[in-house]
């Protein structure tokens, strides 16, 4: 056993515990280091945003490459403040609509392509039995969730078989959430007996 | 019955304890449990393997941070050193701002354990590997990568200009990348599954958290994602290829902990199957009164 004499290593384990401890009930140590996480994940965030956008993306090549193209972007960008004056307000539309009809051109082509490729993977080009379970699971699931036609008779039959499909989903989620979860803990437990106390290798 | 009373009053934290315990004793006391490598996992194995010629790049997405570091870090070390060990160039690139600093370790741990491995076959930051610099915009950033990588991004993550960099050389857009593996546990896999390989045409691969396992399977059936590493199991199956061909020294964060995740989800089924017998028990008893 070889205690670790890094102080950061000391001050992530107790951090590690601090938030643990809140399984037992809640503290004070519990609240401290919630805070203390949201906080630097925001400070860092500005700082990484300061200086790869600010600096790299409109100081730079304003001051040093004379870009002024890019006052474009910094005045659209500038004119999203404007929320916070009632009698200009107004002006914050131009950035978000620019943004809006960019992001939709760029995505509805792209998203729809991703998606017909999506319905041509369940298209039966062979017989195969993973192919047919495919198959009427899709067609059940989406008959499940058809709501023109009252699910009663053949209908409600097949919306059956597409619930249960559902819940089998459901079910592979779940289990792939307790693999999830425990792996967090497993990263947490393994930090504390290898790097802080050198109980293991 | 006085069983069934037990269970449904058991205070929770005695769970916590022992779920606490099912974890820890398996560190210390190794079980072995037996694993074996599943298809998605080889998928993206052999493809570095046998479809990426010498000197190829393997660009690698490190969109997460320290809440799924656990799962994810290791896929990270993984790739990267099955990507160095059969020379191959590696850029890791950021969507999110956090998926800087995890990047930056693992290229500092990999680099360090490959040097410290191979002295006659030393490792470069900035010739064999590096971190492109983050930039925000997420789909307008992938986007803009398959027009031209440099200029999307001007620096790498250490404030060296791309263009002086020799990891670089020959590469301006997606063309010249071999393969792309997103690590991510967010909905950010899909903006490169969309743009990179829809548009664009790119290898795709997967790294997500086991959460995010699920969704990701049809992808694959669709050949949309070329393989895909789930969770920390397919961290370790990949860690245990990586051991069989000989190119991993570090420790295996992953493969390590396979024996206590086995262990706590033996735990998890009965407590699964207790619960829902006291569940039943209890309500044929309250529909008999």
């Amino acid at each position: 056993m070889a205690l670790s004499s890094n102080f950061w290593i000391w001050i992530a384990a107790i951090l590690t515990l601090a938030i643990y401890s809140f399984l037992y009930k809640d503290n004070p140590f519990y609240k401290f280091a919630e805070y203390l996480l949201v906080g630097i994940s925001i400070g860092y965030g500005i700082s990484v945003y300061w200086h790869n956008t600010i600096i790299t993306k409109v100081f730079n090549p304003l001051v040093y490459d004379k870009n002024f193209l890019v006052l474009i972007p910094l005045l659209l960008g500038l004119l999203m403040f404007s929320r916070f004056f009632k009698n200009v307000a107004y002006l914050s539309r131009i950035p978000i609509a620019f943004v809006v009809g960019a992001g939709t051109g760029l995505s509805v082509p792209s998203s729809f392509e991703f998606l017909f490729k999506q319905v041509y993977a369940t298209m039966p080009t062979k017989l195969d039995i993973g192919i047919i379970i495919i198959v009427i699971g899709v067609i059940s699931t989406l008959i499940y969730f058809f709501f023109s036609l009252e699910h009663k008779g053949f209908v409600g039959r097949v919306s059956r078989v597409g619930i249960t499909f559902i819940m089998v989903a459901f079910g592979a989620a779940f289990g792939y959430t307790i693999m999830a979860r425990v792996s967090l803990f497993i990263g947490r437990i393994q930090f504390l007996l290898s790097d802080w106390l050198g109980i293991i290798k | 019955m006085r069983f069934i009373n037990f269970i449904n009053k058991l205070d929770k934290r005695w769970i916590y304890l022992v779920l606490a315990l099912c974890i820890i004793i398996p560190f210390l006391f190794p079980i072995g449990f037996p694993m074996k490598t599943t298809a998605p996992v080889k998928s993206i194995y052999d493809f570095i393997e046998d479809s990426i010629p010498e000197g190829g790049v393997v660009l690698i997405g490190a969109d997460y941070d320290p809440s799924t570091m656990a799962e994810l870090h290791p896929m990270a070390k993984v790739i990267a050193t099955h990507a160095l060990s059969n020379n191959l160039r590696v850029l890791f690139v950021t969507l999110y701002p956090q998926g800087a600093g995890m990047a930056q370790d693992v290229i500092e741990n990999v680099l360090r354990e490959w040097n410290n491995s191979n002295p006659d076959n030393q490792k470069e930051l900035g010739k064999d590997i590096t971190l492109l610099a983050y930039v925000p915009g997420v789909s307008a950033v992938v986007l803009k990568m398959g027009e031209d990588i440099i200029e999307t991004f001007n620096e790498d993550g250490y404030g060296n200009k791309l263009s002086d960099l020799e990891v670089m050389k020959e590469i301006k857009n997606y063309n010249d990348i071999d393969l792309m593996v997103e690590l991510a546990g967010s909905a950010v896999v899909l903006t490169w599954l969309i743009y990179a390989n829809g548009r664009y045409g790119l290898n795709v691969g997967i790294g997500t958290t086991a959460v995010s396992a699920a969704e990701y399977y049809s992808y694959l059936q669709s050949k949309q994602a070329i393989g895909m590493l789930g969770g920390l199991k397919g961290a370790a199956e990949y860690e245990n290829l990586l051991s069989k061909k000989g190119v991993y020294w570090g420790r295996k964060d992953a493969t390590v902990g396979m024996d206590a995740q086995s262990s706590a989800h033996i735990f998890f089924i009965i407590l699964i199957v207790l619960g829902n017998i006291a569940y039943f028990v209890s309500k044929k008893q309250k529909g008999g009164r």
